[in-house]
């Protein structure tokens, strides 16, 4: 690697590439509760208010639909806004806006209309927050065309991933573990670090299970593939980042040389991404199966407040060990 | 736009209490009550016992139990994510709250729901809640509920300052007005939202309570730091809710002595001063009742104490069954999805 790289945060990767973009280009600004003078609940747009002052980075009142409709306007009339959901949870009051409207408006317009406007919120249980404030509900954006949907894992494809999202004409929505903003990367030195949209990455190249995983989930997935070695068991991770649109081709590619595929992911197992990546396993790579294709995901209930309840609802390296092992079982 | 609304003019300290005696007493108690269980909050959060992070109630006592004060068992209330207070005024048990604060299947929501959500259908808590504005349809269909049963019960939203900008506010007090539901909207005006002064987001500078006009029913403001003046604020318009004349607006005037969640420690090296806080803190509204109460031969300064200490005492007993208490079994994480 000739380009030097550095030590951040996930969340200093969201101020970098927010700050970043802002100095390149005078029409991002960024809103949203509590994110300017109190530099955000989570801290991590600490200091942007500083440098570019109160018409750029904007503190909103307690109005999602509100801010998601004046997102979109600006968006559709020359500026780029960032905008912040605090929780993903609170999505579901800007839904309107972004479903109906923003992921519509380019196709119902004949190609007219641009909407580059950024959603950046958060997913992510294991804070004992309860059921309103650690779903991860990202599935319900990947569902809709017309939104692009991002999900990175390390600060280098957070940064990267961040900027390439406020450079698209399309609305892009960025989901962030909240559990993740001080977990530290490498990143590539320089203002220009981009990662493309719709690129998956192999985290961890193997031959023997793929394991595709999201998120939080990719750690989970490198550190029982560090424990399955040790038994013999070669695992390949594969990060998709970009759930919409898909990169199949790396996920298919992967699955074909292993031939067993795991999907892991935090959004609820039922109806969600896990389901969709293993149809497009079983439909695009079946014959090159040695075993069904496993799913782990959020148990399908609301996240419950207990510290007793709260870690069995969300997939655990053990669950995914053991359901590697099951693979083998299987065709044994 | 003032003349809009009625501002109840501040009560003087030194003016004679004209409720009795036992009914004065029963407020101190709840006030206190809440007082010490927040307390007894952040101690447990300190140390490591309790899980997430709640939101005390701390200075705001008179405004939920002058409100809850005026309302009869089966009257509803939706409350908020700073709840404990709204919940402890409305009836709620002290040691089932903070068996629920622990994450214990003894807790009002067997745990599952933590400080955030606890409710008990029993006594018409609704439930806290973790959206900003979340109560605000539902406490007005609790309203339409009882139009329709033709009970005449009344429904009392708690919301804050921050919440008054949801735009579920204003299609929930559009309903509520125009079909003369009896729906109280209780806000609760502290003066910030998480970090963020309210009036740096909101239109209206002064009383949110202007905002009523715009739904044609009666807004009144009161010192929420005065608990018979929001008591008997609120025992107005209750009456008048029961009476089927519609909805109303309340705006208590309060202000929480803490940050806005456990963890949030010192606002005051933030975004607030410590003038401003000192300030508040001079209108206590529990050391104003109880000199009340003593200056006007209600009680001697003795029985104010022993009333502080058996609270005390019920508070640590509280403490004490939330610790002792098991955790919920494995199989409770599948339960009540359904009914
Ligand atoms: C829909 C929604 N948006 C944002 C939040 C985050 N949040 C929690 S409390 C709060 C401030 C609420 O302010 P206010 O209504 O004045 O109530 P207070 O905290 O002052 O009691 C915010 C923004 C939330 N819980 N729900
Ligand atoms: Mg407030």
């Amino acid at each position: 690697m000739s380009t030097s790289e550095r030590e951040i945060t996930f969340g200093e990767a969201v101020r970098e590439a927010i700050s970043e973009e802002m100095r390149r280009d005078e029409t991002v600004f960024f809103m949203g509760e509590d994110v300017a003078v109190a530099g955000g609940v989570f801290k991590v747009t600490a200091g942007l208010y500083e440098e570019f002052g109160s018409k750029r980075i904007r503190d909103t009142p307690i109005s999602e639909a509100g801010i998601m409709g004046v997102g979109v306007g600006a968006a559709l009339t020359g500026m780029r806004p960032v905008v912040e959901i605090m929780f993903g949870d609170f999505m579901t009051i800007a839904m309107d806006q972004v479903v109906n409207q923003a992921a519509k408006l380019c196709y119902m317009t004949g190609g007219q209309a641009r909407v580059p406007l950024t959603i950046r919120t958060t997913i992510g249980a294991g804070r004992s927050s309860a059921a309103q404030h650690s779903q991860s509900l990202h599935a319900w954006m990947a569902h809709i065309p017309g939104v692009k949907v991002l999900i990175p894992s390390t600060p280098a494809d957070l940064k990267g991933m961040l900027k390439s999202a406020i450079r698209d004409d399309n609305p892009v929505i960025i989901y962030e573990d909240k559990m993740m903003y001080s977990l530290k990367g490498m990143v590539p030195e320089g203002d220009d670090h981009l990662v493309p949209i719709g690129k998956a990455d192999i985290k961890r190249e193997g031959t023997d299970v793929t394991i595709v995983a999201t998120s939080s989930m990719v750690q989970l997935a490198l550190s029982a593939a560090d424990t399955l070695e040790q038994e013999g068991i070669s695992v390949e991770v594969v990060d998709p980042r970009t759930l919409s649109p898909l990169d199949t081709d790396t996920i298919l590619q992967s699955v074909r040389k292993t031939s067993r595929a795991i999907v892991i992911d935090e959004g609820y197992r039922s109806y969600g991404v896990t389901g969709e990546i293993a149809s497009l396993i079983a439909d695009e790579a079946f014959d090159y199966l040695d075993a069904p294709v496993k799913r782990l995901g959020a148990m399908d209930v609301p996240v419950p407040f207990s510290p007793s309840l709260e870690p069995s609802t969300i997939p655990n390296e053990a669950a995914i060990i053991s359901a590697v092992h099951s693979m083998y079982r299987d065709v044994a | 736009m003032s003349d809009d609304i009625e501002i109840v003019q501040p009560s003087s300290d030194d003016s004679e209490l004209t409720h009795p005696r036992e009914f004065c007493a029963e407020m101190y108690r709840k006030m206190v009550t809440i007082r010490r269980f927040e307390e007894a909050v952040l101690e447990i959060y300190q140390q490591g016992l309790m899980p997430g992070l709640a939101h005390p109630y701390i200075g705001q006592e008179a405004s939920a139990v002058g409100v809850c004060t005026a309302l009869r068992d089966d009257d509803y209330i939706t409350s908020t994510h700073r709840g404990h207070g709204h919940l402890i005024a409305k009836g709620g048990q002290v040691d089932r709250m903070m068996a629920e604060m622990m994450g214990k299947e003894a807790g009002y929501n067997r745990g599952k729901g933590g400080t955030m959500h606890i409710a008990d259908m029993s006594l018409g808590i609704l439930g806290a809640n973790g959206i900003v504005g979340g109560g605000m349809g539902m406490a007005t269909g609790a309203g339409l509920s009882a139009q329709m049963r033709e009970t005449d019960q009344v429904a009392v939203c708690f919301f804050g300052d921050g919440a008054a900008n949801q735009g579920s506010f204003l299609e929930a007090a559009n309903m509520a007005s125009i079909w003369s539901l009896p729906v109280i909207f209780l806000c609760e005006n502290n003066l910030y939202g998480e970090y963020t002064s309210h009036r740096d987001v909101t239109a209206i500078k002064e009383h949110i309570a202007e905002r009523a006009a715009g739904y044609n029913m009666p807004a009144i403001v009161v010192d929420g730091m005065d608990v018979v003046a929001v008591y008997e604020t609120t025992s107005r318009m209750v009456e008048n809710a029961r009476a089927g004349n519609g909805p109303c607006f309340i705006e208590t005037k309060t202000y929480r002595y803490r940050g806005h969640h456990v963890g949030d420690g010192n606002p005051e090296k933030t975004y607030r001063t410590q003038e401003e806080t000192d300030l508040w803190k001079t209108r206590d509204p529990i050391t104003r009742l109880a000199r009340r109460m003593v200056k006007g031969g209600m009680a001697t300064e003795e029985e104010v104490s022993e009333i502080d200490q058996s609270i005390q005492s019920a508070v640590e007993h509280a403490v004490e069954f939330a610790k002792q208490a098991p955790f919920p079994e494995k199989g409770e994480v599948t339960e009540h999805v359904y009914v």
